[in-house]
């Protein structure tokens, strides 16, 4: 691909009719990037019946064309047909840059596509800026968050990058914008299709998720029993947030792996992080440190927790934690 | 299986004047998602009689790596080297990488953790699949079933998982939730010791110099930093009600409940 390249390209993550909130940041951000470049936001939106996406609310979050690639085979995300139908919209469009969700499937199709453009992805970033002559110029984590590189890829094209979840702020639909939408031609294209799905089960069981939460309450060792989680529950629900667990937590066998943030689980950056009964290990930090407010409550008043806190809170969980949830209950009614 | 050896810890030092990552003097590990890529390969190898080769690319000291991999139960181990290699991204280290598997012949699964410790992008397991033409599963949380051409498996998804069917050879990387690896045994490391790890160059893999180091590599780190600094805050005092009361009224303040 050439320097000719044109356009950003934003990936529409989407199931059951619902956009991922993290494609709607990418929308936003991709909007800011396009207008100090002169170029189009395009989201990118695939499916086997189109009609159930909200084209509109694309456009009012900052899409100037919404491409449409409908096919039998895109029923749901596989790695398969998605790098076969994007590849194909990529060789046909040649946009300059491509921003994929950091989700389950945009971290799947994200490197498969690279390698299969051969061009440069950067994987779950944090920021990203457009530099006249750079183009994408990426800003991504490494060594659990002790590290900011920034990453550039100057020949290839398209620039690939993952976001990731909460990274941007999400755009204010704007209703007065206009876009059009476009229909991709897929007349003739062989489509593989060798894994398939046979079952998706949603454990979450309609709770918010980890990664998304504007709040985030966590247990750590502290917390001392499965049975107890009950009390970290609730404050997560008192709050409209979700519930969240140390390595240690889970480990122990009192929390499932879907709830660990650390280094080897989840990285979240909610509005407010709290951390009931965890010490703060570096492995821990590295999932949470980029939250805006945290705050620790450990009895322990040397806990390395109390380093990165916002506000602590030196006292005893069982104490504390029931307390603030009934003060939030009442304060939030 | 494809391993990565990494610092053991990432509370790193940035040379800012070089504009790299310090990890000299780190003791150097194997990355801990690979350890749950290796554990799974030993225990298909347990139930099913077939043979583990661990595939890594890195320098002399990665052959620790590989031994303490051999000792684990692993059958043979080889290593990626070459002068030309250095530089690599991502897109160049999968490329290197399927050379070498290529190179082994006969393969039905391969396995590999779903991020390095380290780089952590994720990006090097669906790179091989992509050079080696092979169907892939990314963050597999368990293996239902194997068999001769087939393999089930459960894929971790944002909001639960999913139950995914698909034919062998193929690529998967695996989340930690699918097994817990065990350790080396002495004995065993002490046998992994006296063997030899054969080591695999440019020419010995026939591989394209323009698609290795830095000029196959799409990508260029221009910069590192540290992230900003964040230090402690307020210790709020007084009895828990007050504490409390205390947080709720600043956490409104601030508008976030």
């Amino acid at each position: 691909m050439t320097q000719e390249a044109k356009n950003i390209w934003v990936l529409v993550d989407h199931r059951g009719g619902k956009v991922a909130n993290v494609t709607l940041e990418a929308l936003g951000l991709a909007r800011k990037l396009a207008d100090a470049s002169s170029q189009e936001v395009w989201a990118v939106l695939l499916a086997d019946d189109a009609g159930s996406v909200d084209t509109e609310r694309l456009i009012a979050c900052g899409a100037d064309v919404v491409l449409v690639a409908e096919h039998p085979k895109l029923d749901a995300y596989r790695d398969d047909p998605y790098t076969d139908v994007v590849t194909h919209l990529v060789k046909s469009y040649e946009p300059a840059a491509f921003i994929i969700g950091a989700t389950s499937s945009g971290k799947s199709l994200a490197p498969r596509l690279a390698a299969r453009l051969r061009t440069g992805l950067a994987s779950e970033c944090v920021d990203l800026e457009w530099d006249g002559e750079k183009g994408l110029v990426a800003v991504r984590p490494m060594y659990g968050g002790n590290v900011l590189a920034t990453v550039e890829t100057p020949e290839a094209r398209p620039q690939l990058a993952t976001l990731r979840m909460k990274s941007a702020p999400r755009p204010e639909p704007d209703t007065s914008r206009t876009g059009r939408v476009e229909k991709a031609d897929l007349s003739g294209l062989e489509i593989t299709d060798r894994v398939k799905l046979l079952e998706a089960v949603e454990t979450g069981g309609g709770e918010v998720k980890l990664e998304e939460a504007d709040i985030v309450v966590s247990g750590g060792r502290g917390v001392g029993k499965p049975e107890n989680f009950a009390l970290i529950k609730a404050l997560a629900d008192a709050c409209r947030g979700a519930m969240g667990a140390s390595r240690a937590a889970v480990d122990a066998g009192w929390v499932p792996y879907a709830h660990q943030v650390g280094q080897t689980g989840k990285t979240v950056s909610p509005k407010v992080y709290i951390a009931c009964g965890i010490s703060g290990a570096i492995q821990h930090l590295a999932g949470m440190k980029s939250s805006d407010i945290i705050v620790a409550i450990n009895k322990n008043p040397d806990a390395p927790i109390f380093k990165v806190a916002t506000y602590g809170i030196v006292g005893d969980l069982f104490e504390i934690v029931p307390l603030l949830t009934e003060e939030i209950k009442k304060e939030t009614a | 299986m494809c391993m990565k050896q990494v610092p053991e810890t990432t509370e790193v030092k940035i040379d800012q004047a070089q504009n790299r990552v310090d990890t000299g003097g780190l003791t150097r590990i194997i990355n801990p998602y690979d350890t749950y890529a290796l554990e799974e390969a030993i225990r298909i190898k347990e139930n099913s009689g077939a043979t583990v080769t661990v595939v890594s690319m890195g320098p002399d000291e990665v052959d620790q790596s590989l031994r303490e991999a051999l000792a684990m139960g692993a059958d043979e181990a080889v290593r990626l080297s070459d002068p030309a290699f250095e530089g690599s991204d991502p897109l160049a280290t999968a490329y290197i990488l399927a050379r070498g598997i290529e190179k082994l012949g006969d393969y039905d699964l391969i396995i590999c953790g779903r991020q390095a410790m380290d780089g952590s992008s994720g990006n090097v397991g669906p790179g091989v699949a992509e050079e080696l033409g092979l169907p892939q599963v990314t963050f597999v949380r368990k293996i239902e079933e194997l068999k001769e051409g087939y393999i089930r498996l459960q894929r971790m998804t944002d909001d639960g998982y999913e139950v995914l069917e698909g034919p062998l050879p193929m690529l998967i990387t695996v989340v930690k939730e699918i097994n817990e690896p065990r350790l080396a045994s002495l004995k065993g490391l002490m046998k992994a010791k006296r063997v030899t790890i054969p080591v695999w160059g440019l020419s010995d893999l026939g591989a394209d110099p323009s698609r290795v180091g830095p000029s196959g590599s799409p990508t260029v780190v221009a910069k590192v930093a540290p992230p900003p600094p964040r230090s402690g805050g307020e210790i709020i005092e007084g009895t828990p009600e007050e504490q409390v009361k205390t947080l709720v009224a600043k956490l409104k303040a601030q508008k976030v409940l």
